[in-house]
């Protein structure tokens, strides 16, 4: 193995130093004793975390962004499985264009696809309900479980599914001893990382709330359009942290790297 | 055998239904949409007819806006192409510890939120911000340097945001060549420089090439950092729909112009697949 040298070390230095800067600011204006956005702070307080749990909206918004990416992970990791095995399980006809259309939220500007489902949902009398959100989410989230399905799924020997079947295991049999097994680390990868774009979602999202449904992220950005207080800086770091524990617990069982290439994929 | 050849379709079933049902039909009511007219007291006409691309088409502010948004789309794939190449090389040659420390710093940031993380730059680039303060208490300049609200704030802040997506695709290209090519050039006493530039960098070129187009289509697109770092001053297509959507209620004008933008981010990404292929079957003839 070939090592890196000296600039090369430096370069890497200064660019992890650029990837670290605005989270690293963030969390530091979140400590500040005073009323406005300051770095590096005059001194140490918890008075912002303090003022969150005076702020039930930004409580009640994370409580939905919570139950939201649940719930959306949830049904997009139940209906992805499915169609991962029978794309993944071998050809047949009309196989590319399923996962073309499967993939393809990936491709449609964000923004287009956030006026679509406003149209939607007006007209079908759901916008801003809780179900409606759900259902736009499991579109988004959907090219990201499938993937991680995919991957494992490819890497699957059919062999030991048609030993089970020949010994007279049924099809759900098969699926909840010899498959499900088989693929659960990329059904679990697949479902935090669904979980947490769900979570961190904003360009969708912020066209189909009400303010009974606001989610954290869009709650934040109408804060920061609005005024700027170190409420805000707070509120972000808890959220970075959440972000991070989830990072690496996922990090641990699955690898982060595998997680977000999707390797076999494509 | 028809239940072995419907067994594909059947498993697909409710992913098939949902998209029908959330993907497709809201698509095409969009379009749809885009082809009404909007008057101010009635709201939305059931009319069917182009007026609203020929405002767009026909209005110099909307090229400044698209082609502002396209601009600031090249400049940030160009910017990540240049740094995050080089990255990806040097994080497949770190030592396992400190690669799997910048994994966590390069792709982390992927994980959380687009809002926080331009909040960080908001910080970083206002008039009164953390690096206009160090450049004044450095003596360095008098008067705050004009960040905020400008292109270049953006594309700072989009280079921050997309950078990961550029390692990725690029790392996965590298870590499919064989590690001995370089040793051989190595070995043959090519400098590092060359190796990099006559080695890896064509193996690496596939990956520059989709990550490019990733990076592309996504900054094209980009709504929140824009709408925070440049607000109503510096506008681009996804702000413009919004205002259109939310603060104007014009939607049949606002669809258009996001109808507008997805054919051309298509197109491009079409176009690019193309040269592409192109380019890729001429190496291989």
């Amino acid at each position: 193995m070939i090592r890196n040298g000296l600039l090369a070390k430096l370069f890497s230095l200064v660019f992890a130093a650029f990837m670290l800067a605005p989270l690293v600011v963030v969390v530091g204006v979140a400590f500040t004793p005073e009323g406005f956005l300051e770095f590096p702070p005059s001194g140490i307080s918890l008075r912002w975390f303090q003022a969150i749990l005076d702020n039930p909206d930004f409580i009640d918004a994370a409580i939905v962004s919570l139950q939201l990416g649940a719930a959306s992970a949830t049904i997009a990791t139940a209906i992805c499985i499915p169609a991962g095995l029978a794309i993944g399980g071998g050809r047949f006809a009309g196989r590319d264009a399923l996962q073309a259309l499967f993939l393809s939220p990936l491709t449609v500007p964000t923004v287009v696809l956030g006026i679509a489902f406003l149209r939607f949902l007006s007209m079908m009398g759901l916008n801003g309900t809780f179900g409606g959100l759900v259902f736009c989410h499991v579109v988004i989230i959907v090219p990201f479980v499938l993937r991680l399905v995919l991957a494992s799924v490819t890497g699957l020997d059919p062999s030991i599914a048609r030993a089970a079947t020949s010994l007279g295991a049924d099809g759900w049999t098969v699926f909840r001893r010899i498959t499900l097994p088989a693929i659960i680390p990329g059904v679990v990868g697949g479902w935090v990382l669904a979980f947490i774009t769900s979570f961190d979602e904003l360009t969708v999202t912020v066209f189909i709330v009400n303010p009974a449904t606001t989610t954290l992220p869009v709650k934040l950005f109408s804060h920061i359009t609005q005024t700027t207080d170190p409420l805000v800086a707070s509120v972000s770091t808890v959220a970075i942290l959440f972000t991070v524990a989830l990072m690496l617990i996922v990090d641990r069982i699955y690898g982060l790297d595998r997680l977000l290439i999707g390797e076999g994929t494509r | 055998m028809s239940g072995e050849r419907a067994r594909p379709w059947l498993l697909s079933a409710p992913a098939l239904l949902l998209f029908a049902v959330m993907l497709v039909t809201p698509l095409v009511m969009t379009a749809i949409l885009s082809f009404n007219s909007f008057d101010f007291y009635g709201g939305i006409q059931p009319t069917f007819g182009l007026g609203n691309y020929a405002d767009v088409l026909g209005d110099g502010y909307f090229y400044e806006i698209f082609g502002r948004t396209f601009l600031i789309a090249l400049a940030t794939t160009v910017i990540c192409a240049l740094i995050g190449t080089p990255q990806a090389y040097f994080l497949l040659r770190m030592h396992p510890f400190w690669r799997s420390v910048m994994i966590l710093v390069v792709l982390g940031p992927l994980l959380i939120s687009v809002v926080v993380r331009t909040l960080g730059w908001a910080i970083l680039l206002g008039n009164n911000g953390v690096i206009n303060e160090a450049l004044r208490n450095l003596g360095l300049i008098e008067r705050p340097l004009k960040m905020m609200y400008t292109s270049g704030g953006i594309v700072l802040a989009l280079v921050h945001v997309m950078v990961p997506f550029m390692i990725l695709a690029v790392w996965a290209a590298l870590q499919r060549q064989d590690p001995a090519t370089e040793k051989a050039a190595e070995s043959l006493g090519a400098k590092p420089i060359t190796v990099f530039r006559r080695i890896v960098l064509p193996q690496a070129m596939p990956g520059i090439l989709s990550g490019s187009l990733i990076v592309f289509s996504l900054s094209a697109s980009a709504f929140a950092t824009p709408a925070i770092l440049g607000g109503r001053r510096v506008k681009v297509v996804s702000t413009t729909v919004y205002d259109e959507f939310l603060n104007t209620l014009n939607w049949p004008l606002g669809a258009a112009i996001a109808i507008i933008l997805l054919v051309s981010v298509l197109a491009i990404m079409v176009a690019w697949n193309r040269l592409v292929e192109k380019r890729f079957a001429g190496v291989f003839q």
